[in-house]
């Protein structure tokens, strides 16, 4: 029975852990110490909520006796200096007035878990710091199952996490929404740090570690705040839409052995409706809001593309080619421009494939790119051309660090008939 | 994991009796908070059963029969579909929804099968079946 009620006192915490801490950075200023006074009033929580029962709203309790420690303990510090004077002036205010502690809080809470999303994906931090830092923060993640997601050291992690907390500190930040011309900037870091996160899941296969899928569902709830946070950032919601359309497919994409089942051999059964129904809406409203050519939308507007075709053969390739036309043009990447290559192949033929890659064979950045061979032959393929479709997988093959890859390159070698060698 | 949550209906539901301003409200806002939580991935209310259709199945029969149901508290009056971490949290959210009908009223979570239940179980024959199956069904 203690026990069920300390599960369901640290549920509760677990739920308003991230707007805790929120609250707590933007009074403190301070990240690290609003996580030691979360957690101090998790502990308070613990002792007092067996008997009183939880409150009716618990966030607002947990938040009203962090804030009272970190009262006290600024006043124990005598107002050193003029900042803290000034916090500790600003919140007797707020503290004057109960009642109004509530009301204000179910206003600014999303603003201020919205201020700690900024500051864990700030721009001064590097990439690696900003994926940790909002992981640790808002996803609650521990540094070991970061580690672990990471196939990262724990103590690379932990001490990423204490000097991206130590950078925060330094640069002042009042842990606030950006407002002007800086947000647009500040923006698209967070949304960058999400797709991250996402991204390093989705590259995990169903054979590894489950904490790597986890920080799919990670990066969709996130996405999903930010959404509910910002109702009309485009951006957000083509983010919000990539997510859920790949996700999607998640039952689909892998075999029994691991490896990866592309897009149009997927059994489109087997895909989540439910998640499709969420990701076009997602991306109608992205483009509703004037967001069509963000490059988070365009990328969701492929993934829809194939989302809506109730068969492979009805794939409407010209649409996913002109798609790849804009969105080489918003991200001028190699990776993009030989995606552009494949859907124009599927489109007009291998022909119109084999002249958009004549244009990036010789480009530094795909030299050693498995997929660029592993493409030229299979247009070489379609084409008819065998004896030169069977050199490029098997210079695919060579390439491949992944062996499921070079296996299945190996067998489209083969089937280009001709001597077997090597 | 993902979670159904269903409202039980009450006599005053399937007698289509409709809710308080305050109600709504309130269930506004607690759906507001849900969605800024990231746990909402869908959620609608049902018409009572007076409207509703039932399919029995006997072997080859099938009988159809016409709403209202008698067994009303067993009837779904809406339900939410939510992702979350475990089950504890789906009880955390449900226990701050504010009571859905007018008498005392019950909320069940059940939770969906997901892909990992099967990964175990399964053998490669069981998913060749199933996967025909949804074929004929025309998924």
């Amino acid at each position: 029975m203690a026990d069920d009620t300390h599960r369901a006192i640290e549920t509760v915490f677990r739920i308003e852990r991230a707007r805790l801490i929120a609250g707590l950075a933007r009074l403190t200023r301070d990240v690290g110490r609003a996580e030691e006074l979360a957690q101090d009033a998790l502990l308070v929580a613990l002792t007092e909520w067996p008997q009183t029962g939880v409150p009716r709203n618990p966030g607002a309790w947990l938040l009203t006796t962090a804030r009272r420690r970190a009262l006290d303990a600024l006043r124990h510090a005598r107002m050193r200096d003029r900042k803290h004077a000034e916090i500790l002036r600003q919140s007797q205010d707020a503290e004057d007035v109960p009642a109004q502690l509530d009301a204000a809080l179910d206003d600014d809470l999303g603003d201020e878990l919205l201020g700690l999303i900024f500051a864990a994906c700030h721009p001064r931090l590097s990439r690696e710091a900003r994926v940790a830092l909002t992981l640790r923060l808002l996803g609650g993640l521990s540094t070991e199952d970061i580690a672990r997601a990471f196939l990262t050291p724990e103590a690379t992690i932990q001490q990423r996490i204490v000097r991206a907390k130590r950078t925060l500190g330094s640069a002042g930040l009042r842990f606030e929404v950006p407002r002007g011309a800086a947000r647009a900037e500040r923006l698209a870091s967070v949304v960058e740090v999400i797709y991250l996160v996402f991204n390093e899941g989705y590259a995990a296969t169903s054979g590894e570690d489950l904490i790597r899928p986890a920080l799919c569902a990670e990066a969709q709830r996130l996405g999903r705040i930010l959404a509910g946070l910002l109702p009309d950032e485009p951006e957000v919601f083509g983010l919000l839409a990539l997510m859920e359309l790949q996700a999607s497919r998640f039952a689909a994409r892998t075999r029994r052995d691991g490896s990866l089942v592309p897009v149009t051999e997927q059994d489109r059964t087997r895909w989540d409706r439910l998640l499709i129904r969420r990701g076009l809406s997602a991306l109608a409203r992205a483009e509703a809001l004037g967001g069509a050519h963000g490059p988070y939308a365009l990328q969701a507007a492929l993934a829809a593309c194939h989302a809506r075709a109730p068969t492979a053969a009805a794939t409407d390739w010209p649409r996913i080619a002109a798609l790849y036309d804009t969105l080489l043009a918003a991200m001028p990447t190699p990776v993009v421009a030989l995606n552009r290559a494949i859907a124009h192949s599927m489109a007009s033929g291998p022909g119109k494939g084999l002249a958009l890659l004549a244009g990036l064979e010789g480009l530094p950045q795909l030299q050693d790119f498995a997929p660029l061979p592993a493409a030229k032959g299979d247009f070489l393929f379609r084409a008819g051309r065998l004896a030169e479709a069977r050199a490029c997988f098997r210079q695919a093959a060579a390439l491949t660090r992944n062996g499921k890859e070079r296996d299945f390159l190996l067998a489209r070698a083969a089937a280009c008939g001709g001597k077997n060698r090597g | 994991m993902r979670v159904m949550v269903m409202v039980k209906a009450t006599e005053d539901s399937e007698a289509g009796r409709p809710p308080t301003q305050e109600l709504m409200d309130a269930m506004m806002k607690f759906n507001e908070e849900l969605v800024k939580a990231g746990i909402m991935l869908a959620g609608d209310g049902l018409k009572p059963t007076s409207a509703a259709k039932r399919v029995h199945f006997d072997g080859a029969n099938r009988t159809v029969t016409d709403g209202p149901f008698t067994e009303t508290r067993e009837l779904v009056a809406g339900y939410w579909i939510w992702q979350v971490k475990d089950m504890d949290e789906a009880v955390a959210w449900v226990k701050r929804c504010p009571n859905p009908m007018f008498g005392p009223s019950d909320v069940d979570i059940r939770p969906l099968y997901e892909m990992e239940d099967f990964s175990e179980v399964l053998t490669p024959e069981i998913i060749a079946l199933e996967a025909k199956l949804r074929k004929e069904v025309g998924g």
